[in-house]
């Protein structure tokens, strides 16, 4: 295979293994492809109380279940003085706080960060028990009320084809408070709750059902009790229904905590006890959302990634990789422009340095030290130096330069000045030690050519280096360089002509 | 490899017709000719002059006579021992590129140094130019270098009236061991008596067939006559062409190197030199003699065997046959 064909396969490779990464990461992992995108993070929290009779107090609280529609980001868990630990058994998630001796009133909180995310469906437990008990209806002043369960179960069913639409139909005329039946039916069991009734006559029909616990995320909403909603049996899924209004499917923004199973709360050595949330919403960078959901599951992909990495350790890398950005600039202007710069590598290192000092003040600073630096190194080729030594003395020249330049600017009140630090010393003085020799070989015109060639691909990697894409992109997904790297090949093969050869040699063509 | 002002002038030309014309870009050139035929191992015979003057010395290919080298930081006596005694000589680094660090000395006054365009150097700039070629200044990445003491060429006459205070020589751009192009570079006052065309020397192409001027550039510009010297370049006839030509084709067998570009001066008495060769020769030779390299490259390049296994002297007969230019009229 020719080294051609190897290029462009390699390139291929590498671009389809960046690209395929970088859509995982998007799609997969949810990192944005753009940046600034925000996403709602919600944080509940759930506050249990109950006074404590004196003795030993033990609180079992159900807690949310792992939900496809729902990331939970985060958990914490606040229990002064209190033995805590969460358990799981039978497909149920309790969290326990207990302790020896408690009195009065006593508060417990759990909170957690939620990201909704969008379109995921509701995921089906297919472990729920379908079993039917049926409600005892057998005494004589029970005889209306069967009856009239009976009656709403039998219009229900002659108003419908199947499960759900009967389900439909029967909590419709439950909701229906001109129904004779349903307000018999209401009036009997006065201490209940719409939905104990609902299922009670859900099971008188022999349909399985149950009680899901939730809550409406709403921003700003304290002391919320948690609300209800029914989920039934068709046969062959688990339907959920709003009871009310009796509509199929999880109401938007609901939370679903606990689904069938035991009580919400249990609270042993107390009373009053009970069950509070409050609910706020946060507008969190989606990277950050993504961030969190990945850290829990382990992701190799972002675990061994310099994600994992401590933050200021990130934060220097942020500009490393950026340096391949700014390559690929050098690249591109040698190859397809065919600019001079003094040194290959140099602007880059230049950009880097206005990414920090920022562009203008960067320039000025640079323009200054390599004059004055000019000047002095004129100075010293007089005194008959050796290389490594005049050089040396270059470096200390700037040093003295940039500290004087700061100490000035300070006192003038031009603080900008102060980021004079960011400069690489060493590059300055061998910057001024070459143009130097270039004056004296080619003159000052070279000087200007070589010196403003450095200084137009510096200032151009510095504006593509501080996009705000490019520094998302590189950051995020750093498998992109890998496409970068492709590209970088690619353009290794151009034979084509530079832009700078198309002037220079246009004399060729007449 | 940009000129600012010559840069802006007359805009640009499209990429096609510079193709069709056969031009050699500096893509092409690095991706099909230097990263191709030329193996890295080689490069070392050509980047470092000495390596250079050994290896022609094996291929007994002439070169300016060496007079001495100092490998290690020379003390100022050794160096003066060196140069008392002569009157005309040039310093150069072993391993500098494009002509930097060359200092030519062309005779004495009292005890200062004279250069080509009059200038006095003292023995303490000497000794000073000396230190700076050894700590690496000139030579590439900074890599300590050696420092080398010649013969100044006595220069052939012939050229007197083409060349400004400075000294010509030929570049003949070997390919494969085809010498495929000539041209003549001439120092004017512009180019401070330097042969280097981005300076303003005058690049004169030379016709393979006949050692004859045919055509002249300066700065991008066609001239008909030297700007100093006012001499017409269509009566230069570079003497002992065939001689020449088959120098630089010998440099083939010398270096191993596929493409390569051989810079050559005429000396009075023993004819062609070779001052240096190039492993990664420029493409102002294009211009100079305004014509594109690219085709006669590609004629080469679909050679059989058979014809690449031609001995120097059949080589040189077939690129003048076939490289033939017109006179310039």
């Amino acid at each position: 295979m020719s080294p051609r064909a190897q290029v462009y396969i390699l390139a291929a490779l590498l671009a389809l293994m960046g690209a395929g990464l970088t859509i995982y990461k998007n799609v997969e992992l949810g990192f944005p492809l753009l940046p600034g995108e925000y996403r709602t993070v919600w944080t509940i929290e759930a506050k249990v109380r109950f006074t404590a009779d004196g003795g030993p107090a033990k609180a079992a609280l159900t807690l949310p279940r792992e939900q496809r529609n729902m990331e939970v980001l985060g958990e914490t868990f606040s229990s002064s003085g209190y033995g805590f630990n969460v358990i799981r058994e039978d497909d149920e998630y309790r969290a326990v706080w207990a302790k020896r001796q408690a009195n009065g009133v006593q508060s417990l909180f759990y909170q957690l960060d939620v990201h909704q995310t969008p379109g995921a469906a509701l995921e089906q437990p297919l472990d729920l028990s379908t079993e039917v008990v049926k409600p005892l209806l057998g005494a004589r002043e029970q005889e209306a009320v069967r009856q009239a369960i009976y009656s709403l179960v039998g219009t229900a069913r002659e108003r419908s084809s199947d499960t759900r639409t009967f389900t439909s139909e029967l909590l419709v005329a439950l909701a229906d408070n001109r129904n004779q039946d349903r307000n018999l039916i209401f009036g009997y069991y006065k201490g209940r709750s719409y939905v104990d009734v609902a299922l009670l006559v859900l099971a008188a029909a022999d349909i399985p059902a149950h009680r899901i616990r939730g809550l409406y995320l709403e921003d700003d909403r304290r002391r919320l009790d948690p609300e209800d909603l029914l989920e039934i049996y068709d046969g062959k899924r688990w339907v959920v229904f709003e009871p009310l209004s009796a509509s199929p499917g999880v109401p938007k923004n609901f939370f679903i905590w606990q689904r069938g199973g035991k009580s919400l709360l249990d609270v042993e050595g107390g009373r009053n006890s009970g069950v509070t949330f409050s609910v706020i919403s946060n507008d969190v960078p989606a990277r950050d959302v993504a961030m969190l959901s990945t850290s829990q599951e382990k992701e190799a992909l972002v675990d061994f990634s310099i994600y994992s990495l401590p933050i200021e350790q990130q934060s220097i890398f942020k500009l490393i990789l950026l340096v391949p950005v700014g390559a690929l600039v050098v690249v591109l202007l040698r190859v397809f422009v065919g600019l001079r710069t003094s040194g290959t590598f140099m602007p880059v290192l230049l950009a880097i340095a206005f990414i920090e000092t920022q562009l203008f003040t960067g320039l000025a600073i640079f323009v200054l030290i390599l004059i004055l630096g000019l000047w002095i190194r004129f100075y010293l080729s007089r005194l008959n130096l050796l290389l490594v030594a005049r050089i040396a003395a270059v470096v200390v020249t700037v040093v003295i330069l940039m500290g004087a330049i700061s100490v000035v600017s300070y006192k003038l009140g031009i603080e900008q000045a102060l980021t004079v630090t960011f400069f690489p010393m060493i590059i300055l003085a061998w910057t001024i030690e070459r143009m130097s020799i270039v004056w004296e070989e080619d003159g000052p015109y070279e000087v200007v050519i070589q010196a403003g060639g450095s200084l137009l691909v510096a200032v151009i990697a510095w504006w593509v280096m501080t996009n705000r894409y490019i520094e998302h992109w590189t950051f995020n997904f750093p498998e992109l360089l890998l496409v970068l790297l492709g590209f970088i090949m690619i353009i290794g093969n151009y034979t084509g002509y530079r832009v700078g050869e198309l002037a220079r040699f246009r004399q060729l063509v007449r | 490899m940009i000129q600012l002002p010559s840069f802006f002038r007359g805009g640009l030309v499209s990429p096609f017709a510079l193709r069709r014309l056969g031009v050699l870009g500096m893509n092409a050139r690095n991706v099909h000719y230097i990263a191709r035929y030329n193996d890295r191992d080689k490069y070392p015979i050509v980047d470092d002059k000495l390596n250079t003057k050994r290896q022609a010395k094996r291929y007994r290919i002439p070169v300016p006579e060496l007079i001495a080298a100092f490998e290690t930081q020379p003390s100022r006596k050794r160096v003066m021992d060196v140069i008392e005694p002569l009157e005309k000589f040039v310093i150069k680094p072993a391993r500098g590129s494009g002509g930097k660090g060359i200092l030519v000395i062309v005779g004495r006054d009292g005890e200062d140094y004279v250069k080509p365009s009059g200038n006095k150097v003292t023995a303490l700039d000497i000794q000073r130019h000396v230190s700076n070629i050894h700590s690496g200044l000139y030579s590439l990445g900074g890599k300590p270098d050696r420092v080398m003491i010649e013969a100044l060429v006595d220069f052939d006459p012939v050229f007197d009236k083409y060349s400004f205070e400075g000294v010509p020589d030929i570049r003949v751009i070997v390919f494969r061991g085809f010498p495929v192009m000539a041209m003549l570079r001439c120092s004017t006052h512009d180019s401070d008596g330097k042969a280097n065309l981005h300076q303003g020397a005058v690049g004169v192409g030379v016709d393979l067939a006949t050692g004859k001027a045919s055509h002249a550039v300066q700065r991008g510009v066609r001239v008909d006559i030297h700007p100093d010297t006012q001499m017409p370049f269509a009566d230069l006839e570079v003497p002992d062409w065939r001689e020449l030509v088959k120098l630089a084709a010998s440099c083939y067998e010398m270096t191993g190197l596929g493409y390569l570009g051989c810079d050559i001066v005429l000396d009075r008495k023993r004819g062609p030199l070779l001052l240096e060769a190039n492993a990664r020769p420029g493409l102002a030779i294009q211009i100079a003699n305004g014509i594109g390299l690219r085709t006669r490259l590609e004629h080469i390049e679909q050679m059989d065997l058979e014809q690449l296994e031609k001995n120097v002297e059949e080589r040189v007969a077939y690129s003048m046959d076939y490289f033939a230019a017109k006179p310039m009229t």
